[in-house]
């Protein structure tokens, strides 16, 4: 490991050179004596489920010994849906909604990994531009997703400024996101076999816009964390995790990759044609939360690269179908299915019975903003799963929290709270 | 290597414990016996060739037939091969549902076996923390995602709703959680011996 180039000396240390905890005695609370009353008294707090620092409703309980965190014991589920149940009672189509309410942060991205699913089950091969769309779809709800991941974290530790001015860019790049589905949340993009709609006019014109400009206020961004020495105090060496270890704790996506671990779907398991895009997959080096932003960031910089490369490739496939040709699967136009007979039979058969799946299953596993999105679905040959699972991203990241958090003062059990970017809808589903 | 090699493989070392192999939708799948589920997970993990050194997912699958057993799911990832193996379990509905854990192997399984616990009712032998995870520990309806569970539950509205009144609102810690606090010592005699006993699970 080599060591920082920028290293301040207000970091609090939470792991020594072994990778072991250090405590860190403060104030009256002396360690380990037992002739100090205050020392020998853990004390035990209770963090949330309604504490704006948990991004949600998760609850955190935590054993300290003076300042430093002992245990941490997450508890989470106050968001459960029954999401999974819900969907063996659906149709594939009908699912879709669901996703959206999943991780909320970024519904496109959850719409996609859906109909990817079902199309690996089915065995439907999408049309060029509708894959084009998708990766756009994908691309766009990273930028989200991390932008407020930014913003938010800033906050947890102090940081007023670039919230404003990383929520002035989200909201340029919901706007693009509104008028082409027309919703903020519940965006339900996809359809199995195509998408829900092409892109409206003045749609590429506004994003290209968007990638010209993002990149320069995601510097402004740069200037105010990466140098900024209580940003560096706060996150260098917090919460550290190696790179075994965030593989035997099957961490995924940015937290993975800030371990040190070259791994991103996009680039190891391609689909929609990721590996013909170029772009780079940034690494971190020391699994700490500050290489945890590094990566965000830089990840927020790529993603502006492959929406350059998608527009291009979006402009020579002007008028191409977004859509399979096959009307078991994709409903007819509306007005074929008001005057054409065979059309309205096909509308009716899929409005009612749904799209039956051939019996077996799939696991379709996408790079979202948190992580590695998993659909995995199994059929028995009827219009409805046997068994929707989504393997959450931040429910497998968020199982580390109590290791990460070990030694820790019970200030940076917040930043390290924020690095590991929850979403309680996914959590708990 | 290719997953096709990992099956033959996987049949030289441990024959008939690996129940049939299948490929679908481009996945290869294995089953095997739940007896040896551990050891095949174990193997599959640290023998060099294989290194599947990456739980992606463990789920289970209850089938609409009532006679078809019940299918924990690990999927596994060779980080290093780029390589995806699924292997499933069948467990028979009329035995206990019970299979070994994994958490000694991948610590990414705790949280994972406890959901599985939560939702289908399986029981992870030698987990070191299995309890509810999504539902609370005094959830009473029954496990939620298998088959025989309605959708809207075994219990009423009216039922639902007279047992969250009933609850305790103080009852919010885990005896666990208790142990630490002062309020240990203000515990009821018959609470603090399960403690003592290793018990877990929410002071009724």
């Amino acid at each position: 490991m080599t060591p920082r180039t920028l290293e301040m000396a207000l970091s609090t240390p939470s792991l020594d050179r072994e990778g072991r905890p250090i405590s860190i005695p403060l104030g009256v609370a002396g360690r380990g004596d037992p002739e100090d009353e205050f020392g020998a008294e853990p004390m035990l707090i209770n963090i949330g489920p309604q504490h704006p620092a948990t991004h949600g409703v998760l609850r955190l309980v935590v054993e300290l010994e003076g300042e430093t965190v002992v245990r941490c014991i997450p508890h989470i589920g106050y968001l459960h849906s029954g999401f999974e149940k819900l969907g063996e009672y659906r149709h594939y189509n009908q699912i879709i909604p669901l996703t959206d309410r999943t991780d909320y942060l970024s519904p496109m991205a959850n719409n996609v990994c859906l109909a990817l699913g079902a199309e690996k089950l089915m065995g439907i091969e999408i049309t060029e531009r509708c894959t084009v769309l998708r990766v756009i779809a994908c691309e766009m709800s990273r930028i989200i997703s991390h932008i407020v991941w930014l913003g938010t974290t800033g906050i947890d530790l102090g940081a007023y400024t670039p919230f404003l001015w990383t929520f002035y860019e989200r909201e340029r790049i919901y706007n693009l996101q509104e008028a082409w589905t027309g919703a903020r949340l519940t965006t339900s993009l996809t359809r199995v076999g195509g998408m829900m709609a092409d892109v409206p006019d003045g749609f590429e014109a506004g994003l290209r816009e968007f990638c010209r400009t993002f990149p320069k206020s995601l510097d402004e961004v740069d200037t105010l964390f990466t140098r900024n020495g209580i940003w560096c105090g706060r996150t260098q060496g917090v919460g550290a995790l190696s790179a075994a270890e965030a593989i035997n704790y099957s961490l995924s996506g940015p937290m993975l990759r800030a371990s040190g671990v070259d791994y991103d779907v996009r680039k190891d398991r391609p689909y929609l044609g990721y590996d013909s895009y170029d772009f780079d997959v940034p690494i971190g080096e020391h699994g700490d939360i500050y290489d945890r932003y590094r990566v965000r960031l830089e990840e927020m910089y790529q993603s502006t690269r492959i929406l350059e490369q998608a527009l291009d490739r979006l402009a020579k496939l002007k008028g191409a179908p977004i859509n399979v040709d096959d009307p078991r699967v994709i409903l007819p136009p509306k007005s074929r299915a008001m005057s054409d007979m065979e059309a309205m039979i096909f509308h009716f058969k899929q409005v009612m019975e749904g799209v039956p799946a051939p019996a077996g299953e799939a696991y379709m596993g996408i790079e979202n903003p948190k992580g590695e999105l998993g659909t995995y679905f199994v059929s028995d040959g009827t219009a409805k799963p046997v068994r929707w699972r989504i393997r959450p991203p931040s429910f497998i990241n968020l199982a580390c929290l109590p290791r990460l958090c070990e030694g820790a003062l019970l200030s940076d059990v917040i930043a390290i709270n924020a690095s590991v970017d929850i979403v309680m809808g996914e959590i708990d589903r | 290597m290719s997953p096709a090699s990992s099956v033959a493989a996987l049949r030289a070392a441990f024959g008939p414990a690996l129940l049939r192999d299948r490929v679908t939708c481009g996945d290869t799948v294995v089953w095997v016996d739940a007896s040896r589920s551990r050891d095949i997970l174990a193997w599959l993990k640290d023998t060099p060739g294989q290194e599947f050194n990456y739980l992606t997912d463990v789920t289970a699958v209850d089938y609409r037939d009532p006679e078809r057993p019940l299918e924990v799911v690990y999927q596994l990832r060779s980080l290093a091969r780029r390589t995806d193996l699924r292997l499933k379990i069948p467990l028979d509905k009329s035995a206990p549902l019970e299979v070994d854990s994994v958490v000694d192997l991948w610590k990414g399984a705790d949280w994972l076996e406890r959901e599985v616990f939560d939702m289908f009712g399986v029981r992870f032998r030698g987990h070191p923390d299995l309890r509810r995870i999504l539902m609370w520990d005094t959830y009473a309806e029954g496990h939620p995602l298998r088959k025989d569970f309605p959708l809207r539950g075994h219990f009423t509205r009216a039922e639902q709703t007279r047992q969250a009144l009933a609850a305790n609102p103080e009852a919010h810690y885990s005896i666990e959680e208790l142990s630490i606090a002062e309020a240990f010592d203000e515990l009821p005699e018959d609470v603090r011996q399960r403690l003592a006993k290793g018990e877990r699970g929410y002071v009724k």
